[in-house]
């Protein structure tokens, strides 16, 4: 279990280092001057130019910038980025709201896809599960942006349920709306899965034995049934975080969310590549933790399944 | 400046955004008295994190100047039609244009109640022009007498051919600022110059407390102002998120705040702002999303204003490209103007937004004329567009072996009207003519320093101060900051130069017009049309207004 772990951790060295090679080159390759594009059409003095330009070693070749980003990520000094802000009090402030946001999404994806998807599973082919799966499938067309835009409109500006934007103190309940729309898009594949996982477990061998030893009722849905009918479903939520995270872009676009979806919208714009690769090396960080704790979720839903071989 | 974001109101701009200004006429006051106004609310207003700390001299772009306007006074104020008012200063005083006297009102205070007097100006001017300080408004001393010595620099070329500028001030303080009394100093200008006090209300030329020049990083995330409004608390700056300033009550200038307070909300897109607006979550924005500019009139019924405001288009027609040179050139760049239908893009694809130019700067400048001779050019003739056009290609054929493009960033919303002009081109001159879409405004910018774009490239100008000489010299005057494709014409600069050196500005103006003159001759240049910046309010304000140069008349919101 332990060396498991180990080799797993340090798989996500070699993981981190392709990920910020890449995303820092291609920053690096976006055209441009960045600091001439900071004061567009008002240039300041040249001295003031050539300033920022050393001090985010702009004035380098790719391999000496990457390699001082390199050096400085190790040694935890993060630098200012372009609007002369701590990159590292900057993160403290933007992933919490982030993580808050797809937390919130999480649940909401798991609680509803889960509990309908078990109903529908054990009560296939009747109307709650026709309903449903055709509900799914109209969500899962349906575009997250779309759906941020409408929601936004219906509930926040014509029905005025909740704030249509989140902006500052972002906190559980001004967060509903968009974790609402952002677990809504893979809320109907977590349904399908755990349907379609139902169906199949409801006619294996144990659970026919269980019920034949007469059992039923909670103990034979939950125990037997749900639990054995997890794993597709925990493999899919666990790697969803990760997207969840990522994928916030869009939807913190929509309803103004100071998290990280807008602040790496922002330094892709202004081409901050140090804050761009920073932001992205955590998400990646994200993934990879939570790809380790679905696989070690694995043990416990199914005690077949060990690591240490 | 970028034309984008006022044009189509959208995205990230650095522009300047200048001077807010002084109390609204009194048939406005009347009009909002009818609806009893509050004036302790605080409104909330679109915006987005400011770029730098918040210092006058190093702020140029559109989020931090709004604030720096509010929390800080100059020696003068600019009022909603761009007419400089005294406001620290208690005289400004000449004779020949070149040495001046400045009287500073007495009793005046920053919050901290540390008292304003000549000295003050003369330490924050000396602190903003002395290249050691890097501070991105230094050039607005440049007039100033010893400017060169402060401002030096040594530029040193590395091995592979990169250059590196850094600062090599030979003194520490400007010589032309000299201490008179408490209560006064004089400035001594290198050359005469008539429009230079018209300068003195924009924010390089502000007054810093002490401990801004002690430690300006800290300072500006806090700053101490003077102005009519301060910071709610230390840390109203919430980064990413809100600025939270309220009415200063000490403030006695002629921008008394109507309203408690003024909180900038932070957006990255105005979409999710336009939402906010539109259920009064927010109260006031002067940035519209683009495809809001067909429907906000009906959106906000009578909750709307739409002003010209010191903003112009400009296509540029690049010197470099042989199509454009020598007599044939200028009879093509002639008749390219007369092909663009101004009226029809302005009407159909700005909605209104913006009204057709008559020349090189802004309607809303003292000076300005639509009766320049030469500027018939800019009226829209399909058949004298052609004739040019043939006749052009008489003295030299037009190299017609790729499409004539025209270079915009598209970051901004421009491709509909840039398309438009294009077929403009095809349709009346028979041209091949398209838009050469550039993803970011830093690329089209590298392109233009580089000289490297083969057709027209879009451009505009904000002006920095209300004057027409602002709108002339950076962008056309021989080695001008924004004249990136090198014009050079020794007729015009000597023109404004004359204009500069005349003691009346009204004698300065004519100089200044009889200088476009000779731009409407060479034509490097075509002007399309001057912005008509719209903003919108919510239920919880009464009326709102923008001043010359389009920025939001914070000071003079009434809330209910």
């Amino acid at each position: 279990m332990i060396r498991y772990l180990l080799r797993r951790l340090l798989q996500t060295i070699p993981v981190l280092i392709g990920t910020t090679l890449l995303v820092y080159y291609m920053v690096f390759a976006l055209p441009g001057d960045p600091i001439a594009a900071l004061f567009r059409d008002k240039q300041p003095p040249q001295s003031v130019i050539d300033d920022l330009r050393n001090q985010y070693h702009l004035d380098e070749p790719f391999w000496i910038q990457y390699g001082a980003f390199l050096v400085n990520l190790l040694t935890l000094n993060l630098g200012n980025d372009f609007t002369q802000q701590p990159v590292a009090s900057t993160l403290a402030r933007i992933f919490p709201v982030t993580a808050m946001l797809a937390v919130e999404a999480l649940i909401i994806q798991a609680v509803f896809g889960v509990t309908f998807g078990l109903i529908a599973g054990l009560r296939r082919g009747r109307v709650f599960d026709s309903t449903v799966l055709v509900v799914s499938l109209i969500v899962i067309a349906i575009p997250t942006f779309v759906l941020g835009f409408v929601f936004q409109l219906v509930f926040g500006v014509r029905l005025g349920w909740a704030k249509p934007t989140v902006g500052a103190n972002a906190d559980w309940a001004a967060l509903v709306l968009p974790a609402t729309v952002l677990g809504l898009a893979s809320f109907a594949y977590v349904l399908r899965l755990t349907r379609a996982s139902v169906i199949e477990n409801k006619k294996a061998d144990y659970v026919l034995t269980a019920s034949a030893k007469g059992l039923s009722g909670p103990r034979l849905v939950l125990t037997h049934i749900l639990r054995n009918s997890m794993i597709p479903v925990v493999t899919y939520l666990g790697a969803n975080l990760g997207s969840l995270m990522g994928g916030a872009v869009v939807i913190e676009g929509i309803f103004n969310v100071p998290g990280v979806g807008n602040k790496l919208y922002q330094a892709v714009l202004r081409g901050e590549g140090p804050t761009v690769v920073i932001i992205v090396s955590v998400l990646v960080l994200v993934f990879v933790v939570a790809n380790l704790l679905v696989d070690l979720l694995y043990a416990w839903l199914d005690p077949r399944i060990r690591y240490d071989k | 400046m970028p034309y984008k974001r006022i044009s189509k109101a959208v995205g990230i701009v650095a522009l300047a955004a200048l001077a807010l200004t002084a109390c609204s006429p009194a048939a406005d006051t009347a009009h909002t008295d009818k609806v009893s106004s509050d004036p302790t609310k605080i409104i909330t207003a679109y915006s987005n994190e400011p770029q730098n700390p918040l210092l006058p001299a190093d702020t140029n772009e559109d989020y931090g100047s709004r604030v720096i306007e509010l929390l800080f006074e100059g020696l003068r104020a600019y009022d909603p039609e761009g007419k400089p008012i005294n406001a620290l200063a208690e005289s400004i005083e000449t004779v020949d244009a070149q040495n001046w006297i400045i009287k500073v009102k007495r009793g005046s205070r920053f919050t901290n109640g540390e008292e304003i007097t000549a000295k003050t100006f003369i330490e924050s001017w000396n602190f903003a022009a002395l290249s050691t300080n890097y501070q991105s408004n230094a050039s607005f001393f440049e007039s100033i007498d010893g400017y060169a010595a402060v401002s030096a620099v040594r530029t040193t070329t590395g091995t592979d051919e990169t250059t590196m500028t850094v600062p090599a001030p030979t003194a520490q303080t400007m010589s032309g600022l000299v201490l008179k009394d408490d209560h006064t100093f004089s400035v001594k200008l290198s050359q005469p110059e008539a429009d230079w006090s018209l300068r003195l209300g924009y924010s390089a030329f502000f007054p810093l407390p002490s401990a801004a020049i002690r430690d300006p990083k800290t300072y500006g995330e806090n700053p101490i102002g003077n102005g009519p409004y301060k910071f709610a608390k230390e840390g109203s700056w919430v980064h990413d998120e809100s600025l939270s300033l309220v009415r200063n009550d000490a403030y006695d200038g002629p921008r008394k705040a109507k309203n408690g307070g003024v909180t900038f909300k932070f957006y990255t897109e105005p979409g999710p702002a336009y939402i906010d607006l539109q259920s009064d979550n927010l109260d006031l924005s002067d940035t519209l999303p683009s495809n809001a500019l067909r429907t906000y009139k009906a959106d906000f019924q009578d909750r709307y204003a739409a002003k010209p405001v010191a903003l112009n288009a400009t296509l540029i027609i690049p010197p470099y490209n042989p199509n454009f040179q020598g007599e044939a050139g200028k009879l093509r760049r002639q008749a390219l103007s007369q092909a663009i239908n101004r009226e029809e893009i302005c009407t159909i694809i700005f909605n209104g937004t913006c009204t057709p130019a008559k020349e090189f700067t802004a309607p809303v400048l003292d000076g300005y004329t639509e009766k320049i001779p030469g500027n018939e050019v800019l009226n829209f003739d399909p058949t004298r567009a052609r004739d040019l056009w043939a006749q052009a290609d008489k003295i030299k054929p037009y190299d017609a072996s790729r499409p004539l493009q025209i270079a915009s960033n598209t970051d901004g919303g421009n491709k509909e009207w840039v398309d438009a002009v294009a077929n403009g081109f095809k349709n009346n001159l028979g041209i091949p003519a398209e838009t050469q879409p550039f993803a970011k405004f830093a690329e089209l910018l590298d392109r233009r320093k580089a000289r490297s774009l083969p057709g027209l490239t879009r451009t505009g100008w904000n002006g920095d101060y209300p004057s027409l000489y602002n709108f002339l010299g950076p962008v056309w005057g021989t080695g001008g900051p924004a004249n990136y494709e090198k014009f050079s014409y020794p007729e015009f600069d000597q023109l404004l130069q004359e204009g500069l050196r005349s003691k009346e500005t009204s004698e300065a103006n004519a100089k200044f017009n009889k200088a476009q003159e000779v731009l409407f001759r060479e034509l490097p240049g075509l002007p399309l049309w001057y912005t008509n910046r719209p903003i919108v309010w919510s239920n919880n304000v009464l009326s709102a207004e923008t001043g010359w140069n389009g920025a939001i008349l914070y000071h003079n919101v009434s809330a209910k």
